[in-house]
């Protein structure tokens, strides 16, 4: 698997990203400035948290807007597959390339913490390495993590299965109101989704700071060793 | 309005009538307004140093790994396999007290710039809070914006916040200490200087415009407050961590080619400072041409421009056939980039502005005929002894009581706001060990880091104060296993003009400096902050706890050995070093008795030595699986916070001691750690054969903390009483 690590001014957590795509692949991810416009040879895009542009607009909605991102919207029409998170994610809902749109947290301040995930679809590329109802721990870090869409669009990611991590409690209880369990108040404890054709995946919490024993657990690994599996050539 | 300069222009600027005199001596003439400024500002408390000098050339600051010490803009110190750690830590108390959120932010990336000018890559974040009574609102709101402040501005520059720590006491009410500390990381044989070379190279800026805002910062930072301080807000600088991160990253780019001879952040008091510092170190003269200076604001003036103290600008000298590679770098960042001078061999700093001359001073008497004061001080009273107590409440009462207490409450609240694991190397998160640890990628080494100071005790007994702040951090940096090597230290005191306060200030000095030598912990970077006192309505001044902020660094060269301090389960809890009940300014004596009084616990630093160093050994050895220094509240709240990290239960043994209960469980005795063992009876002998006293107090296991009376918590209970605080005042 050849991986691509987007870095727009204001990216930072692309040397996170960049350990964790290391460390299953055994080699290293090509890092990507957002003025350069060749994805030549990628398997993967990932684009990586941060603030791009500082998120003064709102999070993510300039990045939307750099030069690469024709690029990346003509590699997803080909069938190409995206991971994008924290700001990723929140650049994949600005530039249309995944629905909806992540608010301001309900508790209205930035959230550090561990959180855990529900793995509520398992036949996709980012999640095939767990089953289905597995729930993993992972850490957040975002201001602006609060997923919201309109009821036809929750509608059809809910009846299409479109969902691929909620934000559950560690014996995987899902409560949209429980402000422990779902801190940052997403809709329907939403915290990560796909595109319909599975190859795109926006998820907010950061499973790349959770790749290392000593880093306190290995619980965000199979994502990125599902990816390796599934992009193989 | 144009300005008449003259002594009561300067009496405004800051400047003494002898201070003023001694500037038309250096000029031969009445100086212009620019001049005065840059006199102002270069001759400020903040820059100068001119009450501390004198006691901060005292303190040790060699070591056979520190690289650089004091002078630098941080410490630079060898952590092995070719790295150093570069840190430093520094106040922003004023403009944080004034624009809570903006003060604080510029305070992170002000110590950011200081580190990342070096040629580092900043990897962890710390921050030293002291606040107000937490009773009233203004505290809660200073809180508020601090916390996001520190937290705007880290998370968005990406580098982990790791640590820190929170005091509460009145007399901070009006002076709130905001100190941030970053450590950064570079090849050993790639660190950048200040010092200016080469007659005739350019002299580049880069970063953000220059605007009109904290002009004159650095004298207000130089005064006490009073009533009018509000009118102040003006002089604070506004923060932009977006600009930051893309200055970092094209500093780091560009200081991976050759072009750089010298670099400076544009710190307080702005381009002057910088632009004075790195000629005056290099021995050459400087000459600015202002109208290239990258502006925000229409009009702006020679003398607003020197002074501005704008954010996230750095100053270089370049190779000159290397400005065009610099040049690119800073426009793929789109950040300015302008030459805006050169190095002369006049030995004076020039600045032109619209063809007129506004300043042309020689540097050497800036520097050399900088005031320096032995200001008055007086010895500190020793405290009356406590003597006898009485204690109105159970152990468990009381351990709930203290649990809760604003000193000894979670902090989660406040490191949930803060970005701890961007970087992908964090170890230990805020509360998982005694100190934050960082890994080195890409190798086996890890850095240990803390803050730590006791305020109370420094008012109690300065001197006793200055060295339990250095040995705290020395020994929270060994229970995590690591190898202490230097400390950064951040001076806050009251007004030095006071015999009283400056009598504090030389004894904390005099402890600081016994303790670095026992422990041979060299001081390699430190900030001075004077001044934090405010007017009270009836004319008198609130003086802040002296509070001598140390910021600590070690090393670990096997990660893999690093221990935290969350109980661990089926283990035997050992209590190494002496108990001798010392409740004198404990928190229990504030809690459960409402009192701040008596000594502050005694500090022998060859027990210190002792002790430390053999549990560092045992930890290394892997005989340890959990360890925890003993501190506030005394060996109960230790207990009670391995058991809550963890979750993991303890059931302890009747001590036995001859010592009075509260006084055995809550004394604040210095020179004690808790470590979980497989073997007690192999441990303490090994201690008893280092001359290490070492008792087994307990067991572990199970959830609950079980008291030698058979009185039962929870450690669901304790958690739930420790974490009350924080939540329940910010939501009130």
């Amino acid at each position: 698997m050849k991986a691509a690590i987007v870095v727009f001014p204001g990216t930072n957590r692309e040397r996170d990203m960049a350990i964790a795509l290391r460390r299953v692949t055994g080699h290293e991810p090509r890092m990507v400035w957002h003025r350069d416009t060749d994805l030549t040879g990628i398997d993967l895009v990932v684009l990586p948290g941060g603030f791009s542009y500082g998120d003064y607009l709102r999070c993510g909605a300039m990045a939307a807007h750099s030069p690469i991102m024709t690029e990346i919207r003509s590699f997803a029409q080909k069938g190409g597959h995206i991971l994008g998170v924290c700001n990723g994610f929140q650049i994949l809902t600005e530039s249309g390339l995944l629905p909806g749109a992540l608010l301001r947290n309900a508790n209205l301040r930035f959230l550090s913490q561990d959180c855990h995930l529900r793995v509520e679809r398992t036949d996709t590329p980012f999640t095939h390495k767990w089953q289905k109802g597995d729930v993993f721990r992972t850490p957040l870090a975002h201001g602006d993590g609060n997923y919201t869409a309109d009821q036809s669009t929750l509608d059809r990611l809910e009846g299409e299965g479109l969902v691929a991590f909620r934000y559950a409690s560690p014996n995987g209880q899902v409560q949209a109101d429980d402000v422990d369990s779902n801190p940052n108040g997403s809709v329907n404890s939403i915290a990560g989704i796909l595109s319909e054709n599975t190859r795109i995946c926006g998820m907010m919490p950061h499973p790349e700071d959770l790749v290392d024993p000593l880093m306190g657990g290995v619980d965000g690994l199979p994502l990125f060793e599902g990816l390796v599996e599934a992009l193989v050539r | 309005m144009k300005k008449t300069v003259d002594a009561s222009l300067a009496q405004e600027f800051g400047l003494t009538a002898e201070e003023y005199a001694r500037v038309v001596t250096i000029m031969g003439r009445t100086p212009s307004l620019t001049e005065l400024g840059v006199f102002s500002v270069m001759w400020s408390e903040h820059c100068s140093y001119k009450s501390s000098r004198k006691w901060l050339r005292t303190l040790p600051t060699k070591a056979p790994w520190v690289i650089h010490g004091p002078g630098e803009n941080a410490g630079v110190v060898d952590i092995g396999q070719g790295y150093a750690a570069i840190f430093k830590m520094e106040s922003h108390n004023h403009p944080s007290f004034i624009e809570p959120y903006q003060g604080a932010a510029t305070g992170v990336g002000g110590i950011l710039r200081d580190v990342f000018t070096m040629g580092a890559r900043p990897i962890a974040n710390l921050n030293a809070l002291r606040f107000g009574n937490p009773e009233t609102p203004r505290t809660r709101q200073i809180i508020d914006g601090v916390v996001r402040g520190i937290g705007g501005y880290g998370n968005c520059v990406g580098v982990p916040t790791v640590g820190g720590e929170i005091n509460f006491h009145p007399a901070y009410d009006g002076n709130p200490l905001v100190n941030a500390m970053t450590v950064g990381l570079a090849r050993k044989d790639r660190i950048f200087l200040s010092a200016a070379a080469g007659v005739g190279n350019p002299v580049v800026y880069v970063g953000s415009r220059t605007g009109r805002d904290g002009i004159h910062g650095a004298t207000m930072s130089s005064a006490e407050f009073d009533e009018n301080a509000m009118a102040k807000r003006p002089t604070v600088q506004v923060g932009d961590p977006f600009i930051e991160k893309l200055l970092i990253e094209a500093c780091l780019e560009l200081m991976a080619t050759d072009a750089i001879v010298a670099i400076q952040d544009m710190g307080a008091a702005g381009l002057t400072s910088s632009a004075v510092e790195m000629a005056g170190k290099g021995g050459v003269g400087i000459e600015l041409d202002l109208d290239a200076v990258p502006q925000r604001e229409p009009n702006m003036t020679a003398y607003e421009m020197m002074l501005s103290e704008s954010q996230e600008r750095m100053l270089m000298v370049l190779k000159p056939d290397r400005t065009e590679v610099a040049r690119k770098i800073f426009e793929k960042w789109e950040l300015d980039f302008a030459i805006i001078g050169h190095l002369t061999e006049t030995g004076h700093i020039v600045v032109k502005h619209k063809g007129q001359l506004e300043a042309d001073i020689p540097l050497d008497p800036l520097a050399d005929q900088a005031p320096i004061y032995d200001r008055p001080a007086t010895t500190p009273v020793a405290p009356e002894p406590l003597g006898a107590v009485h204690a109105p409440l159970s152990l468990d009462a009381a351990l709930l009581k203290m649990v809760g207490s604003p000193d000894l409450a979670s902090r989660a609240w406040v490191w949930n706001q803060y970005d701890s694991t961007v970087g992908g190397q964090t170890v230990r998160r805020p509360g998982a060990a005694d100190a934050a640890i960082v890994k080195i990628e890409d190798t086996s080494l890890a850095l240990a880091i803390t803050t730590d100071c006791t305020p109370r005790y420094c008012h109690a007994a300065p001197k006793t104060g200055g060295a339990q702040a250095v040995a705290e951090a020395w020994r929270n940096l060994t229970a995590t296993g690591a190898r202490p090597l230097a400390v950064t230290d951040n001076l806050n005191f009251g007004n030095p003009e006071k015999p009283e306060i400056m009598g504090q200030f030389v004894a904390a000095i005099e402890g600081m400096g016994d303790a670095c030598r026992a422990l041979d912990f060299p001081v390699v970077s430190g900030n001075v902050s004077l001044y934090n006192e405010t007017r009270q309505p009836d004319g008198s001044a609130l003086a802040i706890l002296p509070t001598p902020a140390i910021g600590a660094l070690g090393v670990l060269d096997d990660v893999e050995k690093a221990v935290g301090l969350g109980m661990q389960d089926g283990k035997a809890v050992v209590l190494v070093g002496e108990t001798r009940g010392e409740l004198g300014q404990s928190i229990w004596l504030r809690e459960v008795l409402g009192r701040e009084d008596g000594p502050p616990p005694p500090v022998d630093l060859a027990a210190e030595k002792r002790n430390g160093d053999f549990v560092r050994q045992e930890i290394l050895s892997g005989a340890v699986s959990a360890c925890h220094d003993l501190s506030d509240g005394g060996l109960m709240v230790a207990v009670a916070e391995m058991v809550m990290a963890s979750g993991v239960g303890c059931e302890l043994e009747s001590p036995d001691s001859g010592i009075r209960p509260e006084a055995f469980w809550f004394g604040e005795d210095q020179a004690r750690y808790l470590v979980c063992v497989d073997n007690a009876a192999e441990f303490c002998g090994r201690a008893e054969q280092a001359g290490v006293p070492a008792r087994l107090i307990g067991q572990s296991g199970g959830n609950d903390l079980i008291l030698p009376s058979g009185v039962t918590i929870s450690a669901a209970r304790l958690v739930a009483a420790h974490e009350a605080f924080f939540p329940a005042l910010m939501t009130r």
